[in-house]
């Protein structure tokens, strides 16, 4: 079995955890783990006033969008790894193949050592 | 594990702050110290917290018909240690704080306790112990990803326990913040740890030079790993 398909199987995992989540509770409320925090504080003590306001509260909408850039500027930065790695090893793959090199254990390619890596 | 802005009594707002302050600070030096000695782990430095950023901001739906997010720590804890993950945690929650809302400024002290020194403290002493145990890479991985989550929303538990103790006991209040944070939180434990087991499964094959020393990377995989770091000294 290839990487890949691990991988494709870890994912499929994760979903399914995700997924059963809707079907074993399908009118739960989206609201999280936070705000049920919140509301048993004030079961606790019903006199509790928040001290502090958050200084600025985006909108239902803009809020979505800047959950959504958090979650874009870290995937970028995974997916740019991953993809200059990739790079990296066709480069290296190409170069050994113009040189007329014998090819190893069929994957070694993917584990090979880069003498001269770690540029970035 | 966001304790909303105002929702921690100021004393407890300051003991949080006082505690995660120390720890914060050795974490910047630790990391200008990284960058001016080891200018390669930039990269890893910032892998690691691109997964705290990614993960944290995804708010996933559980079993218990709650939703909560991953912490995305364990990368973190495992390449680079407890005070980097702490500065890597603060910036992704005063983003959440400042943009968003979520979470607060007044309760950044408790939460960067929880989510980047408390959580991965947990998971390094697991982590440590595996390695010690000599135990191999996946599950050293899926098991300080899990912990690093789990131990995050255990300590959440405790910190509104002892700011909110119901009817003079701590204990009962803990079980009750427990139910709601710690059980929401076990499958995307679960998830946060397979998704990582499979990201450092990844980096094995592609750059074993990072995880050179830190991990029992399995036999396969050593044999180059050792190659790589011949080649390079």
């Amino acid at each position: 079995m290839k990487p890949v398909h691990w991988y494709m199987l870890g994912f499929a995992f994760i979903a399914v955890i995700c997924i059963s989540a809707f079907i074993i509770s399908p009118g739960a409320e989206f609201g999280g783990a936070d705000g049920q925090g919140e509301e048993q504080i004030s079961q606790i003590d019903p006199d509790y006033q928040p001290w502090f306001e958050s200084l600025w509260s985006p909108p239902g909408e803009t809020e979505s969008l800047l959950f959504a850039t958090q979650a874009a500027i870290g995937a970028s930065i995974i997916g740019w790894f991953i993809g200059n790695e990739h790079g990296k090893r066709s480069v290296k793959k190409s170069e050994d193949a113009s040189r007329g090199k014998v090819e190893g254990v069929p994957g070694s390619q993917e584990v090979s050592p880069r003498a001269g890596g770690g540029e970035d | 594990m966001h304790i909303m802005e105002g929702f921690l009594p100021l004393e407890w707002a300051v003991f949080w702050f006082a505690v995660s302050i120390p720890v914060i600070a050795w974490g910047f030096l630790k990391i200008r110290r990284l960058f001016s000695e080891h200018p390669e782990l930039k990269m890893s430095i910032a892998i690691s917290g691109a997964f705290i950023f990614a993960l944290s901001s995804l708010k996933l739906p559980s079993v218990t018909g709650s939703s909560s997010h991953p912490t995305g720590t364990g990368a973190s804890t495992i390449l680079h240690g407890v005070a980097v993950t702490s500065v890597l945690s603060i910036i992704v929650l005063l983003f959440q704080a400042i943009l968003l809302a979520h979470g607060g400024l007044t309760t950044l002290g408790a939460n960067v306790f929880s989510m980047g020194i408390a959580g991965p403290f947990v998971a390094w002493l697991a982590y440590k112990g595996m390695q010690k145990a000599k135990v191999s890479m996946l599950p050293t991985v899926f098991v300080t990803a899990l912990l690093a989550d789990l131990a995050t929303y255990i300590v959440t538990a405790l910190q509104l326990a002892l700011a909110y103790p119901t009817a003079g006991s701590v204990i009962t209040s803990f079980t009750t913040f427990f139910e709601i944070f710690a059980v929401t939180q076990v499958p995307l434990a679960v998830a946060e740890g397979v998704l990582f087991a499979m990201f450092f499964d990844y980096l094995a094959r592609t750059r074993p030079d990072l995880l050179k020393g830190k991990l029992h990377i399995k036999e396969r995989v050593r044999g180059v790993a050792d190659k790589t770091v011949e080649a390079r000294t």
